[in-house]
């Protein structure tokens, strides 16, 4: 069957294997040639691609739950709606969440995803206990801090490239309320924007959407959004997906006169400088699940999603630049979104780091790989990384120059011999 | 309400009883043959519901053990799906009879004798409801399921007696007819993905059916029209067809 991620780009011919049981799963991975496993498959590039897949999306049994401390134990197939739709109600939410609840519990951890609060919570790794990993020969260890701590490490992150997840062990957090007092401020430009995120480092969640082909003296232009709970006990579950795009979209009606108009519209909406109000659960944490299938929008080759981050001292110059090189390419996206983010953790390839994170999405076409091409340099240069759970196409030397620690997470690839039993497309392209 | 399902370890039964625990549902009772995937099954819906889930074991084949199982529920349930089936390899079943034989207990044999017994304790509170899952493949033979669709013929004509009898006694029965479902019944076959749902769609037309008062369900809906045409073929023409 073909298999893509949620950019649709790139997209191949694979065999799909779907684990009925961790048996199964193991049994599978026993079977000669190399394979991934694979979840909801919303990471955005060739992560979750290969000739072999192990689709993990019946491995969706909930297996405990402490009521006292909030630790939740459950089968890695499970999925963060379900979580939250379980556990809302009763006033547990995840500690950490990534825009989209469509993600399995071992695709938010093979990610190690962030959310708004990631400056607060850091990524979804820091509530996970424990997890238990199929390694090659199909034998099953229990990983923790204390526990295989190099496979923790290497896990968190790892892109499912050191084995197959089947349970984990997360701690839920107690919320006061599910309604979020949200604040919406309207930034002129990039300085505004990195001004006011300081000014909002104390809320429980913040992020920016940019307009990113405003230039000039508006580059940069923004609405801040943050928010926190509000303290009054009511829980409400955010209502089920509510609109589809039903097939793809032309791709000529994404071009920059429909993105400068949608950013002009979705900028000026908002009159006053700073405007609060109560949002829905749903609404604050997951708005585009309201839309099944949008990815559709960017018509049928599909789109990529850049996402970077640079150390906080060179962000300011970092971002200007990408800025001024989109803004000129009048290659804008619609959907970008910057965050300030936290400190960094000690897995071995998670992507977060102290500084600023702009995520850009792009129309997969011809004329779009130089550009990238060029913010790549401008990345590098800066001392930043690319997210792996969205990228399609970098090149290995950026990967290199970014993650420090590459050594390392191959070292212990090789050590339980993970190498050639779990790869991906992303892990070839990449040298890993 | 008190729900016995029967066969529990099927996608449309996990459905299914999803559904019940999400309407706090008093009690599930969850009986299959696979003592260790029901006990998963069971916590599951505890930890997700906070549902009291009860794991059973029951094998509809061995019907000696009926009585003694269906008395064993205390307090004894008032709703009962039967949503256990076996489909089988109609190859295999055409030259080796216990093949056939045990799609045909499974299907037909075993489902008589297990609701017979719920069916007396039914009749005699005077409320409740029994839901058959059967299968469009019991409305018309084909080559290719000749064995299992007369089995669930036999099932959807029980039923459709059990119903004749119990109505006037205060209890609904309610025929199920699923056409193509993607359920680990029918993983690697090929589905015509127009005509077919998914188990969450399946579950959620029973609950309507059980809530409203309908006594046959297709799912889903639109099958209610595919059968329609596939039964009014005069068989003069049918017999010469591959569907």
């Amino acid at each position: 069957m073909k298999l893509a991620g949620w950019g649709r780009y790139p997209v191949i011919d694979a065999q799909v294997v779907t684990a009925r049981d961790d048996r199964h799963a193991a049994a599978t991975i026993q079977q000669p040639g190399a394979l991934i496993a694979r979840g909801l498959g919303r990471s955005y590039g060739d992560a979750s691609l290969n000739e072999r897949a192990l689709h993990t999306g019946r491995l969706n049994y909930f297996l405990d739950f402490d009521g006292a401390s909030g630790l939740l134990t459950a089968e890695s197939g499970v999925t963060l709606a379900e979580i939250t739709r379980a556990f809302l109600p009763r006033g547990w939410a995840l500690a950490t969440t990534p825009g989209t609840w469509f993600v399995t519990l071992g695709g938010a951890i093979a990610g190690d995803v962030h959310g708004k609060n990631h400056h607060i919570h850091g990524c979804f790794s820091e509530c996970v206990e424990w997890f238990d990993l199929l390694l090659a020969d199909g034998a099953t260890v229990r990983c923790s801090r204390g526990e295989h701590a190099d496979l923790f490490l290497a896990t968190c992150g790892g892109m499912g490239l050191t084995g197959v997840i089947t349970r984990a062990a997360l701690r839920l957090r107690r919320i006061p309320g599910s309604i979020i007092a949200q604040t919406t401020v309207k930034a002129a430009n990039l300085d505004d924007t990195l001004a006011l995120f300081e000014e909002h480092a104390r809320a429980p969640y913040s992020v920016a959407w940019i307009d990113c082909l405003a230039g000039g003296s508006r580059l940069g232009r923004s609405l801040l959004m943050s928010g926190e709970e509000m303290d009054d006990g009511r829980y409400e579950v955010p209502a089920p997906v509510k609109l589809n795009v039903p097939f793809d979209c032309p791709s000529y009606l994404l071009n920059s006169y429909s993105v400068r108009l949608f950013n002009f519209l979705y900028y000026e909406r908002v009159r006053r400088r700073r405007v609060t109000e109560a949002v829905g659960y749903g609404k604050f944490f997951y708005p585009l699940d309201a839309i099944a299938n949008w990815n559709r929008l960017y018509g049928a080759s599909g789109f990529v999603q850049y996402q970077f981050v640079a150390p906080k001292e060179a962000s300011r110059s970092l971002l200007k630049e990408v800025l001024r090189k989109i803004s000129a390419a009048g290659k804008g996206s619609f959907l970008a979104v910057l965050k300030l983010m936290g400190k960094e953790n000690e897995n071995l390839l998670s992507f977060p780091m102290a500084g600023y994170t702009l995520a850009l999405d792009f129309k997969a076409e011809p004329g779009l790989w130089p550009l990238l091409d060029s913010l790549d340099q401008l990345v590098a240069a800066h001392g930043g990384r690319l997210y792996l759970a969205k990228d399609a196409r970098m090149p290995p030397a950026l990967l290199r120059s970014g993650y420090p620690r590459l050594e390392r997470f191959q070292a212990v690839r090789e050590k339980y011999g993970l190498t050639h039993k779990f790869s991906s497309l992303l892990s070839r392209r990449l040298e890993m | 309400m008190r729900i016995l399902v029967l066969g529990a370890n099927s996608d449309m039964a996990r459905a299914l009883c999803e559904k019940f625990a999400g309407r706090n549902a008093e009690r599930l009772y969850l009986a299959s043959r696979d003592t260790a995937r029901i006990e998963k099954l069971a916590r599951d819906l505890s930890v997700r519901y906070q549902v009291n889930a009860i794991p059973l074991t029951f094998d509809v084949t061995d019907c000696g053990s009926h009585k003694a199982f269906f008395e064993s529920l205390r307090p004894a349930p008032d709703v009962v799906i039967a949503a256990f089936g076996y489909t089988g390899a109609q190859e295999k079943a055409q030259g080796d009879f216990n093949e056939a034989r045990a799609i045909i207990e499974t299907n037909y044999t075993g489902a008589v004798s297990i609701l017979e017994i719920a069916a007396a304790q039914l009749e005699a509170a005077g409320s409740g409801a029994i839901i058959g899952i059967a299968s469009v493949a019991g409305l018309r033979g084909r080559a290719s399921n000749y064995i299992y669709g007369s089995a669930k013929a036999g099932f959807i004509a029980y039923l459709s007696g059990l119903r004749n009898r119990l109505s006037p006694k205060g209890v609904r029965v309610i025929t199920v007819l699923p056409g193509f479902i993607r359920t680990k019944m029918t993983e690697g076959m090929e589905l015509p993905q127009a005509l077919t749902g998914e188990p969450d769609d399946a579950a959620r037309e029973i609950v309507r059916a059980l809530d409203g008062g309908a006594d046959l369900v297709y799912t889903r809906w639109y099958w209610r029209y595919v059968m329609w045409v596939i039964r009014a073929i005069p068989e003069r023409l049918f017999k010469r067809m591959r569907i």
